[in-house]
């Protein structure tokens, strides 16, 4: 074992090592190493998500035919340190007649959820937090205290557009959260098991995106609707409710939130990687050569998961920047008697098809093809569904500019 | 780690302090002179009227019970979904069904209109 093949476990026994130089016994030698891994890798994803913030910046700038940040350090990649000192040395007001404890401890328990998240991503193949055996429930269980500390926000606040914020986002989370949990579904089928290195590990020879592309689209549809994001960033819309749930947080609290959620989109591109495009590996078998051993070294699996997380953070963006917000009854609807069904007919597919091509030799083909037949089939059925709304539609009255013609 | 749910807690409490870190630092550095017109809520310049805390719209009540259905029964499908490769086709087939009434529920608060945000 040495520092470049397994870095992680390394760098323990060597830290272990010193603590029983120093005349520690082995079980607290072991939890001061433990505790030291925890805090690196929870720094770790501070340090990303400080990353994040001048990466989501620049980015909706360029959306925006804008340069951005451009004035502190090379690219303006320093802003996010000048950001933290602002927001740290900006006054806190608490607003009259709000919920003192529970407002304070909203955006605590916000960026909270967001790191327990990462006791689980596998970064590599021997760096990770730990292997849960239910790390998909973990995953969705965990993901609800972010929503639960947006309606303690909301209803802490004693503001009313902070309320309408909280409600609306009660509305997207109660609905969105069932097609999620079925298209976590679709990775467990195949994989047959609920660790995400499992999964991880079930793609060295072919991504489940070929296998279930529209169940990749269903997680990315949920997963910003779980976010609170554009199109469904009705909890925040600022043309309606100023800020929605964070109205009256100022401060450090508010960059608690801010550094909270861009976290919480950059996690879900690193498990739409890790479900859908292989993770850290998913090299198609190319590890096994002679000549790309190279590719099972934990650094390159690091920036593999990295890349492949931030094309998945990036497609978060594109969608945010370039889709116009939603009305709440459409939102529902949509939710409702469009993508549950579809969720539900998905699984049932892929079970049956799973259970009866895997022994085969037509499994690849056979998901892959029954995926794009499920879905010729529900773009047919909206399309009569669209021309029989189209033929009840009574002719739209003449406009007003015209008529003043006549 | 030997356990890990240990492992989960110990991380539990670490990202709990991580967070209450920089709001400590926060209290230490930023100034504090509240004053009546800086804590009012705030409401684009207008003087708030009423109570904050209000009842809301049932509709969201309804949501929440047809939510609670499906999310119950969502995770009675992982154990399912986990040894599907190791079940007998009968048991496949059971799950589907299972999933049929699942949809035969949601067709009945379909019709009866309780989806509609009325």
């Amino acid at each position: 074992m040495t520092f470049w093949n397994d870095p992680i476990n390394f760098l323990a026994e060597w830290l272990r090592g010193v603590f029983m130089g120093w005349g520690m016994a082995a079980s607290p030698a072991n939890a001061v190493t433990d505790i030291i891994g925890i805090v690196v890798m929870i720094l770790f994803s501070m340090g990303i998500a400080i990353l994040l913030v001048w990466v989501e910046r620049k980015v909706v700038a360029r959306f925006q035919d804008r340069l951005g940040p451009n004035r502190i350090g090379p690219y303006g990649l320093f802003q996010p340190f000048a950001d933290i000192v602002k927001l740290i040395i900006k006054e806190d007001i608490t607003p009259d007649g709000a919920d003192k404890l529970v407002f304070n401890m909203a955006p605590v328990i916000s960026l909270a959820s967001v790191i327990l998240i990462w006791a689980v991503v596998p970064l590599a193949s021997k760096i990770y937090g730990v292997d849960l055996n239910v790390a998909v429930l973990y995953l969705v269980a965990v993901g609800s205290f972010g929503t639960l500390s947006v309606i303690m926000a909301g209803w802490a606040s004693n503001n009313k557009y902070a309320l309408i914020g909280a409600f609306r986002m009660v509305a997207t989370m109660i609905s969105y959260e069932i097609p999620m949990v079925v298209a976590l579904l679709i990775p467990t089928i195949i994989a047959g098991t609920m660790s995400v290195k499992g999964i991880t590990q079930a793609q060295s020879g072919i991504w489940f995106v070929i296998l279930s592309p529209l169940g990749l689209l269903l997680f990315l549809i949920c997963a910003i609707a779980e976010l609170g994001r554009s199109p469904f960033d009705l909890n925040e819309a600022e043309s309606e409710i100023v800020a929605g749930f964070h109205i009256e947080y100022t401060g450090m609290k508010f960059g608690l939130f801010y550094a909270g959620e861009l976290l919480h989109a950059f996690t879900f591109g690193g498990f739409m990687a890790v479900f859908f495009f292989g993770g850290y590996g998913g090299f198609f078998g190319l590890e096994k050569l002679s000549a790309f051993t190279w590719l099972s070294n934990p650094f390159i699996q690091l920036v593999v998961f990295l890349i492949k997380a931030l094309i998945g953070y990036w497609v978060i963006m594109w969608v945010k920047y370039s889709m116009p917000r939603i009305r709440i009854d459409h939102m529902l609807l949509f939710n409702w008697k469009f993508l549950t069904p579809l969720a539900f007919v998905l699984l049932m597919m892929t079970a049956l098809v799973d259970k009866l091509l895997a022994p085969t030799n037509f499994y690849v083909l056979g998901m892959f093809l029954s995926n794009v037949l499920f879905a010729w089939i529900v773009i047919e059925i909206l399309r009569a569904y669209s021309k029989r709304e189209r033929s009840v539609t009574v002719e739209p009255a003449e406009p007003v500019a015209q008529a003043a013609h006549h | 780690m030997q356990n890990q749910w240990l492992y989960i807690g110990l991380f539990l409490v670490i990202g709990v302090i991580v967070p209450i870190v920089p709001l400590l630092a926060s209290r230490f550095l930023a100034p504090h002179k509240p004053n009546p017109i800086k804590q009012s809520t705030y409401e684009c310049g207008i003087e708030t009227v009423g109570e904050s805390w209000v009842q809301f719209k049932s509709q969201y009540y309804i949501y929440a019970l047809v939510f609670l259905v499906f999310d119950v029964e969502t995770v009675f499908l992982f154990p399912w979904a986990l040894a599907l490769q190791k079940l007998a086709i009968f048991a496949v087939l059971e799950g589907i069904l299972f999933i049929l009434i699942l949809l035969a529920g949601l067709t009945f608060a379909w019709r009866k209109g309780l989806l509609e945000w009325a």
